[in-house]
């Protein structure tokens, strides 16, 4: 604490001798990433818009499961973690959509691109700011289907798939949610361009999760738990690579 | 300060410019006009390098594109009919945020700096939503000067604003933005642009079709030579 | 108007002459199969869509790079008609599998891996048209269009392997699908058959792309010609 104020007070003192045009730098990648964080997740501290329209949506979601699957105690054992994936799958195209409409609609995707940043800061920044936004949502859905319906969704080994299911869902569709804001059709493309390239990343939580709460062996929950980490890496890296191409003119 | 030559833009097979040479010096404000979709956005988007020349020579603030672009946003500001704006943050908070995408170091004493200058110091932790068109115009041009740019584009700032907001953004473009540096600006207002640029460059059918000085133009008006232009 | 090229005349009966050989071969020469039957015979074809559809979709994925990196058009257009023909090869694919399927297992459609890929992989290219439809700039489109076949590209093996880890773990669904496959043990003239199959739909399948890129280009001119008039 006390260093960082050393640090800003530095900073003062040096300011006042710089022409006035050099004060500026690039930033760099790290920073202009937080910078784009913070501000998405200021914004959204102040209106709720997004989490809130996710969490009901979620919500209801669990409810109509609730009726169409009669959720009796044995059918939930065996489908609690598809009803859960298929909540955030679709809870999170919305958010995904709406995070990505905000940049784009009043310009501000061009202030973004104006910045003297590299691209991939603009990625990861949305995509941080998106991932926070689906594991509020996460982060509530879980205890209230727990109450719900009386069984123990908070455990860590579970938390864990769901993070990494989460990263690799938030990584495509950052990406291609970048793409959809582009087109005539918008919001309503985002979902057809994304789940069926997302069919591996949710086919391997629903596995892993459905593993873990059905008690089965490690070894089961292993294979579906590599295939997220491959997953998440390859298409981080994918991503990383030709987000350049998404935004550029 | 800007220098093009033979700039070429292709949309697929439609040629939005077609071998435009145009060239700025410092301190100088020119105005391009010219009627719809003679090409003046897609020109000042290439300038603002938002967008990326199909062939041809551009070099702004010494720099050339595409290759430096990362440079030269360093040492632009764009004003745009849009106000690139978050309206759920305060003026101050989008302040600081493009102050951190520029890499300003001490900010804070810059963005209090940068509101006054486009007065709206009072209401800096109001949301922007809250605002006006033209106190959102106001905090736009602000967040286009936040790193002092010696290169400002200004694409149609006037679009959707009434007469006295017309008025006072005049001002502040001219003080705030305008002193001091090298600007090119499209209208359709010729009246504004004939008060504000010292140079008036007509774009029509992907090229420069004619330009005058401010000096050149004393004896005839701007929109005399504005229709002139467009007929040759 | 420029005519069509000679090599592409002979190709186009070259393809016809093929398959009315791999046809031959399919139905007559080959002999039945002692297990399944006569409807063993649309495993000639079945294998022989399924294979150019996938060299279809590894010829998208990869002009889509090329695309990415020279920005060149003809690789966009090289790639929609990958895509295109590869959508429709896919298509007879899991049609034919499912004339199989349907005595061999007693069901139109198994969850098997290689189905399943080839279904999410159709779909990967209705998105793919549907993104195209919604951009107007033929760079972008280009653009846009080249990113999403490098994801599909990427996607649709990981699919494959998890729909497979899956069964290897769940072995529910109707019997064993692959073994069935693997352990039908093919005599000489079904080889031939087989292999003759593969190699007259690589013929069409070449034809095919050929006459979809000179529409492509053929398509472009057209464009040109109508700006020039409207000028």
């Amino acid at each position: 604490m006390t260093n960082k104020m050393q640090n800003e007070e530095g900073r003062m003192q040096n300011t006042d001798s710089i022409h006035p045009s050099s004060f500026i730098t690039h930033p760099s990648l790290l920073k202009a990433t937080f910078a784009i964080v913070q501000k998405d997740l200021a914004a959204e501290f102040r209106s709720f818009e997004l989490v809130s329209a996710m969490l009901v949506f979620s919500l209801l979601v669990i409810i109509i499961f609730n009726f169409a699957l009669e959720l009796d105690v044995k059918v939930r054992q065996s489908v609690t973690a598809g009803v859960l994936w298929t909540t955030f799958a679709f809870a999170g195209t919305l958010g995904l959509n709406r995070s990505m409409a905000t940049e784009k609609d009043r310009g501000c995707m061009d202030g973004l691109l104006l910045a003297p940043v590299d691209r991939s800061a603009i990625y990861f920044g949305k995509a941080i700011s998106n991932l926070a936004f689906m594991l509020i949502v996460e982060a509530i859905v879980l205890p209230v289907y727990s109450v719900l319906y009386n069984v123990n969704l908070f455990r860590l080994d579970l938390i864990g798939i769901i993070l990494l299911g989460s990263i690799g869902y938030v990584a495509v569709g950052t990406l291609l949610s970048a793409m959809s804001v582009q087109t005539r059709t918008r919001e309503v493309l985002l979902p057809i361009l994304l789940f069926p390239v997302a069919i591996p990343v949710l086919l391997a939580a629903v596995k892993a999760s459905n593993g873990l709460l059905t008690g089965a062996e490690f070894a089961e929950v292993l294979i579906p738990l590599n295939i997220l980490i491959v997953y998440d890496v390859v298409f981080i890296a994918v991503a990383f690579m030709v987000f350049d191409f998404v935004v550029e003119e | 300060m800007i220098i093009v030559k033979k700039l070429i833009k292709r949309f697929g097979l439609k040629n939005i410019l077609r071998g435009l040479d145009f060239s700025v010096a410092s301190g100088e404000f020119v105005a391009l006009l010219g009627p719809n979709g003679a090409g003046k956005t897609t020109f000042l988007r290439i300038l603002a390098t938002l967008s990326r020349p199909s062939m041809g020579y551009v070099k702004v603030a010494g720099h050339q594109l595409p290759g430096e672009a990362a440079q030269v946003r360093a040492r632009l500001g764009v004003v745009s009919h849009m106000p690139l704006l978050y309206p759920d943050l305060t003026a101050e908070e989008n302040l600081r945020f493009y102050a951190q995408m520029y890499g300003i170091a001490n900010y804070q004493s810059r963005i209090s700096e940068v509101l006054e200058m486009v007065g709206l110091e009072n209401r800096r932790k109001d949301l922007v939503r809250t605002f006006s068109r033209g106190m959102q115009q106001r905090l736009a041009i602000g967040r286009a000067v936040i790193h002092d740019p010696e290169v400002m584009l200004f694409d149609e700032p006037y679009t959707g604003l009434d007469q006295d907001a017309s008025e006072m953004l005049d001002e502040v473009l001219r003080s705030v933005a305008a002193e001091g540096r090298t600007v090119v600006m499209t209208s359709h207002d010729l009246a504004r642009a004939e008060d504000l640029a010292t140079r008036f460059d007509i774009l029509s059918r992907g090229v420069i079709a004619a330009s005058a000085t401010q000096k050149e133009l004393q004896n005839t008006n701007l929109l005399a030579f504005y229709k002139q232009a467009l007929a040759d | 108007m420029q005519s069509k090229p000679i090599a592409l005349k002979i190709l186009d009966v070259v393809s016809i002459i093929v398959l009315a050989i791999s046809t031959y071969l399919a139905l007559f020469f080959a002999p039945t199969e002692l297990v399944m039957g006569q409807v063993q015979r649309v495993f000639y074809f079945h294998i022989g869509t399924a294979w150019v559809g996938m060299l279809g979709f590894i010829i998208a994925a990869v002009s889509g790079v090329a695309y990415l990196i020279t920005k060149d058009m003809r690789w966009d257009r090289f790639e929609v008609a990958a895509v295109e023909v590869s959508t429709v090869f896919f298509f007879l694919t899991i049609v034919l599998g499912s004339i199989w399927a349907r005595p061999a297992w007693n069901t139109w459609w198994t969850w098997d891996p290689r189905l399943t890929t080839a279904a999410v992989t159709e779909l990967i290219y209705i998105a793919y048209f549907m993104l195209r439809q919604g951009i107007d700039d033929p760079e972008k489109r280009a653009r846009f269009g080249a990113v999403y076949t490098l994801l599909g590209g990427v996607s649709a093996p990981i699919t494959f392997m998890v729909i497979r880890l899956f069964r290897t773990i769940h072995p529910v669904i109707v019997g064993a699908a692959n073994a069935n496959q693997e352990k039908m043990s093919m005599n000489g003239d079904m080889k031939i058959a087989f292999f003759f199959a593969l190699f007259a739909f690589t013929v069409i399948f070449v034809d095919l792309i050929w006459h979809r890129i000179r529409l492509g280009s053929l398509e472009d001119k057209v464009e040109q010609l109508k700006l020039k008039v409207s000028m």
